[in-house]
């Protein structure tokens, strides 16, 4: 896919949590937004932040073609997304997208796991995975319920169920007390593939508990993750976001985000 | 339009802008990005005689106005490069020279041999200067006796002009300069990475996996300056500056200093097109001086 360097304009920035904010985008000059795949990611620019040298790898939230706006869901982590956070309408921001594989998509039932800021590639994914034909699920974990946004969104696309580490409950939503590995659904429930995007204690977890299911061995890319590897270039070019695969060093830019589990040395 | 054309060893370059092996891949990443045509010449990543899976990660330290990295030349080979990069690099109209490194003196020149071989790359760069590669690298650029070695023996097997890239983390790169010249260098490129470290205070741990890097980015331009200047009053040979280069005006001071030639690195990752806004700002820089040649600015610093 051919990659852009454009520079985008702010439409909105609004504050979601604490530390989450939601920023949509549109092109400066007015044009079209090139096609992204789910799960692909763009590289900001972070100006006037002497902190701040390399560009910050952001995950695809939603591309709201309509509107044509790019949306990215970001956490507070440091002093690049936090001067991200600052950002007021109408500012430019310059981007270089879209970057990386992007999660596979294909019918049947498709569960969609994260937990924290990696909720954000999935609401675009489960989009995506809805318009090829698949019954889309979401298990969506959190520290406690009001860390969770933008809920809405997800149960326009498919069913959602939760996980608060406090036990704390959503109206209206099967939520169970603990991580997502320990709710139900995932334990019983017969999927068709799982897209899993969160912290890593997290992802490894999950990968370890379907380990052993037959659909594991008996389906291609039944389970993948998406990681986050520190990273500068973006490019597969300065080599420095390289996850020990099966098949050696791979870059988390180029060559992922998103991995089938089983060439993961987990 | 003033004339941009630099001449290198016999080699001619339609500019002065190159860019830094490690930072631009085979050049074809970069192809979505700039017309690779435009370019002076590109510099492929680091390649040894034998595959390197390179370090454990992570990486990559980010610091004020640079970074370190801890990558150790991870590549897929001097016979990979061969049968799968250069039958994609052989028709650009630009110059594509090839960075060699080694862990010994016969890996550098067995390299080179295979390396006379290609047609259509011009010249190599004798990687003697990378910091995160262990018994060697830039074991060779520290002491002067080994790299007059080094570069001795590969001049006696390789038939074209060799840059030779030397690193910074030297009490006199002055001294090594002179070595690689005396020892048959037609160039020294000049600065590898400045071989640092960074730390995470809440876990009382190194960041990189192997705790020193080598660092790159603006930080490092005054060094880069310094060196090249050096290395100017010091030896015939041209020069190739480099080193925290990030737009026109830094390569401009390089130039000032003593480089006949630069090369752009760390800053491909910020704007993957930025090697296009340096050749279009050095042309607008000789104009805006009266210069009719690149080469007037070449040591033009007054002192």
């Amino acid at each position: 896919m051919k990659k852009y360097i454009s520079d985008f304009k702010v439409v909105e920035n609004s504050r979601l949590t604490e530390r989450l904010f939601l920023l949509k985008l549109e092109p400066a000059d007015g044009t079209q937004i090139q096609e992204i795949h789910a799960g692909q990611f763009v590289e900001v620019r972070v100006d006037d932040e002497p902190k701040v040298f390399l560009r910050r790898p952001i995950s695809v939230h939603r591309v709201d073609k309509e509107k044509n706006q790019l949306w990215l869901l970001v956490q507070i982590a440091g002093n690049g997304t936090r001067k991200l956070s600052e950002l007021s309408t109408s500012d430019k921001l310059n981007l270089v997208y879209p970057l990386g594989n992007g999660f596979t998509l294909s019918k049947g039932k498709i569960l969609l796991i994260g937990g924290g800021v990696g909720i954000a590639p999935l609401l675009e994914t489960g989009a995506a995975l809805k318009e090829v034909g698949a019954e889309v699920f979401f298990l969506l974990g959190a520290r406690t319920a009001t860390d969770l946004v933008e809920l809405n969104l997800y149960q326009q696309i498919g069913t959602v169920y939760v996980t608060t580490e406090d036990g704390s409950r959503i109206e209206g939503l099967d939520c169970q007390k603990g991580f997502v590995t320990n709710h139900s659904v995932l334990q019983s429930g017969k999927f068709d593939g799982l897209k899993i995007c969160g912290p890593m204690p997290m992802m490894k977890s999950v990968a370890s508990l379907v380990k052993d299911w037959t659909e594991m061995q008996s389906k291609e890319r039944f389970c993948e993750v998406s990681l986050e590897n520190k990273m500068a270039c973006g490019l597969g070019v300065c080599l420095c976001c390289v996850e020990d695969t099966k098949e050696g060093h791979k870059c988390v830019c180029s060559e992922g985000p998103v991995f089938d589990v089983k060439d993961l040395k987990w | 339009m003033s004339n941009l054309v630099t001449n290198i060893a016999g080699i001619e370059f339609k500019n002065p802008v190159l860019t830094a092996s490690g930072t631009f891949g085979y050049g074809v990443e970069f192809a979505d990005f700039i017309d690779l045509n435009r370019l002076g010449g590109f510099i492929v990543k680091g390649t040894t005689l034998h595959p390197r899976q390179g370090n454990a990660y992570p990486r990559l330290a980010e610091t004020p106005s640079g970074m370190i990295n801890a990558v150790g030349l991870q590549n897929k080979g001097v016979q990979y490069f061969i049968d799968h990069i250069y039958p994609q690099l052989k028709d650009y109209k630009t110059n594509v020279i090839v960075n060699l490194s080694g862990s010994c003196v016969e890996d550098y020149v067995t390299g080179a041999e295979m390396l006379n071989q290609l047609d259509k790359i011009p010249c190599i760069e004798l990687n003697i200067s990378c910091p995160n590669v262990k018994a060697g690298g830039m074991g060779f650029g520290t002491q002067p006796k080994m790299a007059e070695e080094v570069v001795n023996k590969v001049r006696a097997v390789y038939n074209k002009p060799i840059i030779v890239k030397l690193t910074p983390n030297v009490t006199s790169i002055a001294e090594i300069a002179k070595a690689v010249e005396a020892a048959g260098a037609d160039s020294v490129s000049l600065i590898n990475t400045v071989l640092a470290m960074a730390v995470d205070a809440e876990k009382q741990r190194p960041i990189l996996s192997t705790v020193t890097g080598g660092m790159s980015g603006a930080a490092v331009k005054p060094i880069a300056l310094r060196c090249v200047w050096q290395v100017y009053n010091a030896v015939q040979i041209p020069i190739i500056g480099l080193g925290g280069i990030m737009n026109a005006t830094d390569a401009i001071e390089m130039m000032l200093c003593g480089a006949r030639a630069i090369e752009v690195g760390t800053a491909n990752f910020i704007d993957p097109a930025v090697t296009m806004s340096i050749i279009d700002g050095i042309d607008s820089y000789l104009e805006r001086h009266g210069c009719k040649n690149v080469s007037e600015i070449v040591g033009a610093l007054k002192i």
